[in-house]
C-alpha cells in the first residue's frame, strides 16, 4: 500500500527536519530579544547614571582604599577609594557616547564619500587609493597617533576612532552604488535629465541603507572596544573620568587583591558589545533580500 | 516490462508550500510519458511546470515545498518513497536533466572531459580508458567539433550552444530512460535553439529516451512535442497529441494561449503619417577597446571591437522600426548609442534634424525629452523605493513642469496605459511584470517624446501579457503619433509591430526595408536563415492549422 507507506514515512522524516527549521527560526528571535533588553538596560543606566550611582564617581577617599563589597560600596572601592559601582555606572555614558558618536560620524563622512566614489570614476581613482592607504594602518595605532597630536577629550577621541573606521563604510557604500547605478531605473533617470545630485540622493542613496545599518552596528561595537582599549593603554580620556577602559586600567595592578576591579567593567563591556553585534546580525537577517525571499 | 508501460507516470501529484498556511502549487497533476516520446509541459510563469520536474527529480527545495500526496512512478518505482541515496543512484543512471543556463550547471574550474568522466566514475565500474572512450563517443554524438580539444576545454572557452551540447552529452552518458529538459533553449539564440532541438530529437530517436520537455514557447512545442500538457496555476488544463491540442483546443485557456502567439506573417503595411524624419541615424559606429591616450608614441594603435559598424537608418513620425538580430549583433549597443547612454565613436544621430551624437551632457538636455526608452526587465526599471507617481513626475518636473500639473498628467497617463488612477500612490512591488512595463511606458510618455526606444521591452513577459503590451504600443502610437524604435530578437514580435525592419549581424546592417519585404521576401541569406529557424514556423497559431 504505497499511500499508507507514504503517510507513515514522510512525517517521521519531516518532523525532525521541521524541528530543526523551527529552532533555527526561533533562535534569532529569542537572542535578539535578550540582546535588545540588555542593551536597553545599559542605555538606561547611562541616561540615569546620576540617579543610579550611589556616590560621586570621582570623589577620592584615601581612607577607604580597596575595600571589598559592602552596603556603602556595593562593588567595593578602587586604589584611590573611589566607589566602583558609581564609576562603572558612569562609565556606560562614555562608552555609549563614543559608540553612537563614532557610528554617526563615520556615516556622515563615509556615506557621501562612498556615493561620490561609486558614481564618479575620477573621484573613485583618487579617493579609493587614499582609503586603501588608510586601511593599511592598524586602527588602534592610527587612533593613538591622532590622540597624541592633540589633548584627549571626548571629541578628539571620537574623531581618532572614526578616521580608521571610515574606509570600510566608503567601500561598502561604493560597492552598493556600483551595483545600483547599472539598474535600468537609474539609466531612466539619466534619460529624463535628472540632475546628478538628485540621482545620487533619490535613486542611489536609499538603496545603500540596508547594508549600511548593519555595518553601523559593527562600527558602533568596534568603537566602544577601541575606546576601552585606548583608555586601558593610558592614551584615552584622563584617568579621573570614569570609563570602562580606565577602570580596568586602574584595577590592573590590584587585580589579584580584588578581581571585581576588572571583572565588573569587563563584563559590562562584553555584554554591551555582544548585544550590539547580535542586534546587527538580526538586522542583517531581516534586511537581507535573499533571506527574505527564502522565508516568503 | 512491456513496452506499453509508461517510463514516467505522475499520478495525482499534489505539492504544497510548507508555510503555516499551505498553498497548493500543484493540484492533483497527472501525466505519463512512454519510451521514445516527448511530452511538452507548456505554461506561463507560475503555472507549476518547473515544480513538476523538480518533484520528479526529488529536487524540491526543502523547507519551502513538499509533495503531500500522489505518486511519481519511474518504471513503476515510486520516487516520492525513494530514499535520498536511491534518488542519487537514479539521477544520472535512469533519469537526467538539462537546465536553462548551462554555464551555471557546469563547474567552471574543471575541464569538460573531467566533468563527464566523473559521471561515469560515480555510476559505473568502467576503467579510465573505457570511460575516456565513452566520453569521447558522447561528445561525438552531440556533434561537437574537434572532440579531443573539447575534452580538455573549460566551460568558459565554449559558446552557449556548445555548453548546452555538453550538458546533453552528460545527461545521456548513462543512457537514462527519462530526460527532463527545463527550458533548455530559452537562453540561446534562435539558430542555436534550432540546432539543439534537432539534436534532442535525434538522440531521442536513437536511444528511445522518454523526454519531459518544459517550455513557455508554443513555437518550440510545435517543433519538438509528440504530446502536450497545457498547465495553468498548478492544474493541467488540457493534454493530448500535439496536433490535436494545437488544431482543436478544447479549453478556452489553451485557445487564449495559442491566439496570443504572434504570427510570423508581417502586419499589412500602414499608410505613412507624414514625411517628417524624427530620427535619422547615419554611419553610426561604436568601437570598444580603442586606446584614447594622448601619449601613445611607441605603442601600436590598437584596433578595438566594432560593436556597431556603419549603421544608417531613419524613422518617420508615427512609424515603428524593428531592429532584429541575435545576441551579440550589436542591437542593444545601437540603442544605447542612440539614447546617448554610451558615446558613439562615429556617425550622426539626428533627432528632429538636430545632431546629438557629439553633444556635451549639458547641451543634450533639451533633446533628452524627445527620445525616451522602455527597458527589458520590468523588475529593474522602476526604483523600488519611490511611488509610481514620483517616478512618473520626475521627468516632467526636471523640465520645469509644476508638480500639480505633472501629477494630473501622470494620472491621465496611467489611465492611458490601462492602470487605475490610484496606482499613483503605490510602490512598484505591488504590481505584476506586465503592469510594471505599462508604468515604464507611461513614464516614457510623460516626457511627451517623439521617439520611444523599446529595448526587448516584451521579451521578459509571458506570451499573453506580451500580446497586451504590444497592443498597448500600437494603441499609444495611434493616439499620440509617437515613433517607436523596437529592438527585439523575436521575429514574431517584429512581424506584428513593425512597419520597417532592420536586420543586424555582428554590428552591421544585413538587410533593411519594409517589414513585408524583409520578413516576407528576404534577400539576405542571413535573414532567410533566421526566418527558417524561427520556432514553430510550420504552424499558424491564429488559424489553428498548419502554416500554408
Amino acid at each position: 500500500m504505497p499511500t499508507h507507506l507514504h503517510t507513515q514515512e514522510l512525517p517521521a522524516r519531516y518532523s525532525l527536519h521541521g524541528l530543526v527549521t523551527r529552532l533555527l527560526r526561533l533562535r534569532p528571535r529569542t537572542t535578539t530579544l535578550i540582546a535588545a533588553t540588555t542593551l536597553l538596560l545599559i542605555v538606561l543606566m547611562a541616561l540615569f547614571a546620576p540617579l543610579i550611582a550611589t556616590q560621586d564617581p570621582t570623589a577620592l577617599s584615601p581612607t577607604s582604599r580597596l575595600e571589598s563589597m559592602s552596603a556603602a560600596h556595593w562593588l567595593g572601592t578602587d586604589a584611590y577609594g573611589r566607589d566602583l559601582f558609581s564609576r562603572v555606572v558612569y562609565g556606560a555614558q562614555v562608552s555609549l557616547a563614543v559608540g553612537v558618536g563614532v557610528a554617526f560620524l563615520t556615516v556622515l563622512i563615509g556615506l557621501p564619500l562612498g556615493l561620490l566614489a561609486g558614481y564618479f570614476r575620477a573621484i573613485d581613482a583618487v579617493l579609493m587609493r587614499f582609503m586603501d592607504g588608510l586601511m593599511a594602518i592598524p586602527g588602534i595605532l592610527a587612533a593613538i597617533a591622532i590622540v597624541s597630536l592633540t589633548s584627549a577629550n571626548l571629541w578628539t577621541l571620537m574623531i581618532a576612532i572614526t578616521v580608521p573606521e571610515i574606509p570600510q563604510i566608503v567601500r561598502l557604500v561604493r560597492s552598493q552604488v556600483l551595483a545600483t547605478r547599472e539598474e535600468a531605473f537609474v539609466e531612466a533617470a539619466v534619460l529624463m535629465s535628472t540632475p546628478t545630485r538628485t540621482i545620487l540622493w533619490r535613486h542611489l542613496m536609499p538603496n545603500t541603507f540596508a547594508p549600511l545599518i548593519v555595518q553601523c552596528t559593527y562600527v558602533c561595537a568596534a568603537a566602544i572596544l577601541t575606546e576601552a582599549t585606548l583608555s586601558f593603554l593610558g592614551v584615552g580620556l584622563s584617568s579621573e573620568i570614569p570609563t570602562w577602559g580606565n577602570i580596568m586600567s586602574d584595577g590592573r595592578t590590584y587585580f589579584q587583591l580584588q578581581p571585581s576591579l576588572i571583572f565588573c567593567a569587563g563584563l559590562l563591556l562584553s555584554l554591551c558589545i555582544l548585544s550590539i553585534n547580535l542586534l546587527g546580525d538580526a538586522a542583517r537577517d531581516s534586511l537581507d533580500p535573499v533571506m527574505k525571499r527564502k522565508e516568503g | 516490462m512491456s513496452t506499453q508501460d509508461p517510463v514516467l507516470h505522475v499520478d495525482a501529484l499534489v505539492v504544497e508550500t510548507t508555510d503555516k498556511t499551505p498553498k497548493q502549487i500543484l493540484k492533483a497533476v497527472s501525466f505519463e510519458i512512454h519510451a521514445g516520446e516527448t511530452l511538452c509541459l507548456v505554461g506561463e510563469s507560475g503555472s507549476g511546470k518547473s515544480v513538476s520536474s523538480l518533484t520528479t527529480l526529488g529536487l524540491l527545495p526543502p523547507g519551502s515545498l513538499r509533495a503531500t500526496s500522489g505518486r511519481v512512478l519511474l518504471d513503476g518505482e515510486d520516487l516520492l518513497q525513494a530514499t535520498p541515496k536511491r534518488l542519487i543512484e537514479l539521477r544520472g543512471s535512469r533519469m537526467a536533466m538539462i537546465f536553462q543556463e548551462p554555464m551555471t550547471a557546469l563547474n567552471p574550474v574543471l575541464t569538460v572531459g573531467k566533468q563527464l568522466d566523473e559521471v561515469l566514475a560515480c555510476h559505473t565500474q568502467a576503467s579510465g580508458a573505457e570511460r575516456r572512450a565513452q566520453v569521447l563517443d558522447a561528445l561525438e554524438q552531440v556533434h561537437l567539433p574537434d572532440i579531443q580539444r573539447m575534452y580538455t576545454s573549460y566551460p568558459h572557452q565554449l559558446s552557449g550552444g556548445q555548453r548546452q551540447r555538453i550538458m546533453i552529452a552528460m545527461a545521456l552518458l548513462l543512457k537514462p530512460r527519462l530526460l527532463i529538459a527545463d527550458e533548455p533553449t530559452t537562453a540561446l539564440d534562435v539558430t542555436t535553439q534550432h540546432q539543439i532541438l534537432k539534436l534532442i530529437r535525434e538522440l531521442q530517436e536513437k536511444h528511445g529516451t522518454a523526454v519531459l520537455f518544459i517550455t513557455h514557447d508554443m513555437g518550440v512545442v510545435v517543433d519538438i512535442a509528440d504530446r502536450v500538457c497545457v498547465m495553468n496555476t498548478g492544474v493541467i488544463v488540457e493534454q493530448g497529441p500535439v496536433n490535436q491540442v494545437l488544431s482543436s483546443p478544447r479549453e478556452a485557456y489553451t485557445r487564449r494561449l495559442l491566439t496570443a502567439v504572434p504570427s510570423l506573417t508581417p502586419r499589412p503595411p500602414r499608410p505613412e503619417r507624414g514625411p517628417r524624419r524624427v530620427l535619422d541615424v547615419a554611419e553610426l559606429a561604436k568601437e570598444y577597446g580603442v586606446s584614447k591616450r594622448l601619449f601613445n608614441g611607441w605603442r601600436k594603435p590598437r584596433t578595438g571591437t566594432r560593436a556597431v559598424n556603419d549603421v544608417s537608418f531613419h524613422l518617420l513620425e508615427g512609424r515603428t522600426l524593428g531592429i532584429v538580430g541575435e545576441s551579440g549583433s550589436g542591437k542593444s549597443t545601437l540603442a544605447r548609442c542612440v539614447m546617448r547612454l554610451i558615446d558613439p565613436t562615429g556617425g550622426t544621430i539626428r533627432i528632429n534634424g538636430q545632431d546629438i551624437a557629439d553633444l556635451h551632457p549639458r547641451g543634450l538636455k533639451p533633446h533628452r525629452g524627445r527620445i525616451q526608452m522602455v527597458f527589458q526587465d520590468p523588475y529593474r526599471s522602476l526604483n523600488p523605493r519611490i511611488t509610481i507617481g514620483q517616478s512618473l513626475i520626475e521627468g516632467p518636473m526636471n523640465y520645469g513642469k509644476p508638480r500639480r500639473e505633472a501629477l494630473a498628467q501622470a494620472e491621465e497617463l496611467l489611465q492611458l496605459v490601462g492602470l487605475p488612477p490610484d496606482a499613483i500612490d503605490r510602490f512598484p512591488h505591488q504590481f505584476s511584470g506586465g503592469q510594471r512595463q505599462r508604468i515604464a511606458i507611461a513614464r516614457a510618455l510623460a516626457m511627451e517624446p517623439d521617439v520611444i526606444v523599446a529595448d526587448e521591452a516584451v521579451s521578459a513577459l509571458d506570451v499573453s501579457v506580451q500580446a497586451q503590451v504590444l497592443a498597448l504600443f500600437d494603441d499609444i502610437q495611434k493616439r499620440l503619433g509617437v515613433s517607436i524604435l523596437f529592438i527585439t530578437h523575436d521575429l514574431r514580435v517584429a512581424a506584428q509591430i513593425c512597419d520597417d525592419v532592420l536586420v543586424m549581424q555582428r554590428g552591421q546592417v544585413v538587410e533593411y526595408g519594409p517589414a513585408q519585404q524583409v520578413l516576407g521576401h528576404p534577400q539576405a541569406s542571413y535573414t532567410r536563415q533566421l526566418i527558417a529557424v524561427a520556432p514553430g514556423r510550420s504552424w499558424n497559431f491564429a488559424a489553428f492549422a498548419p502554416a500554408s
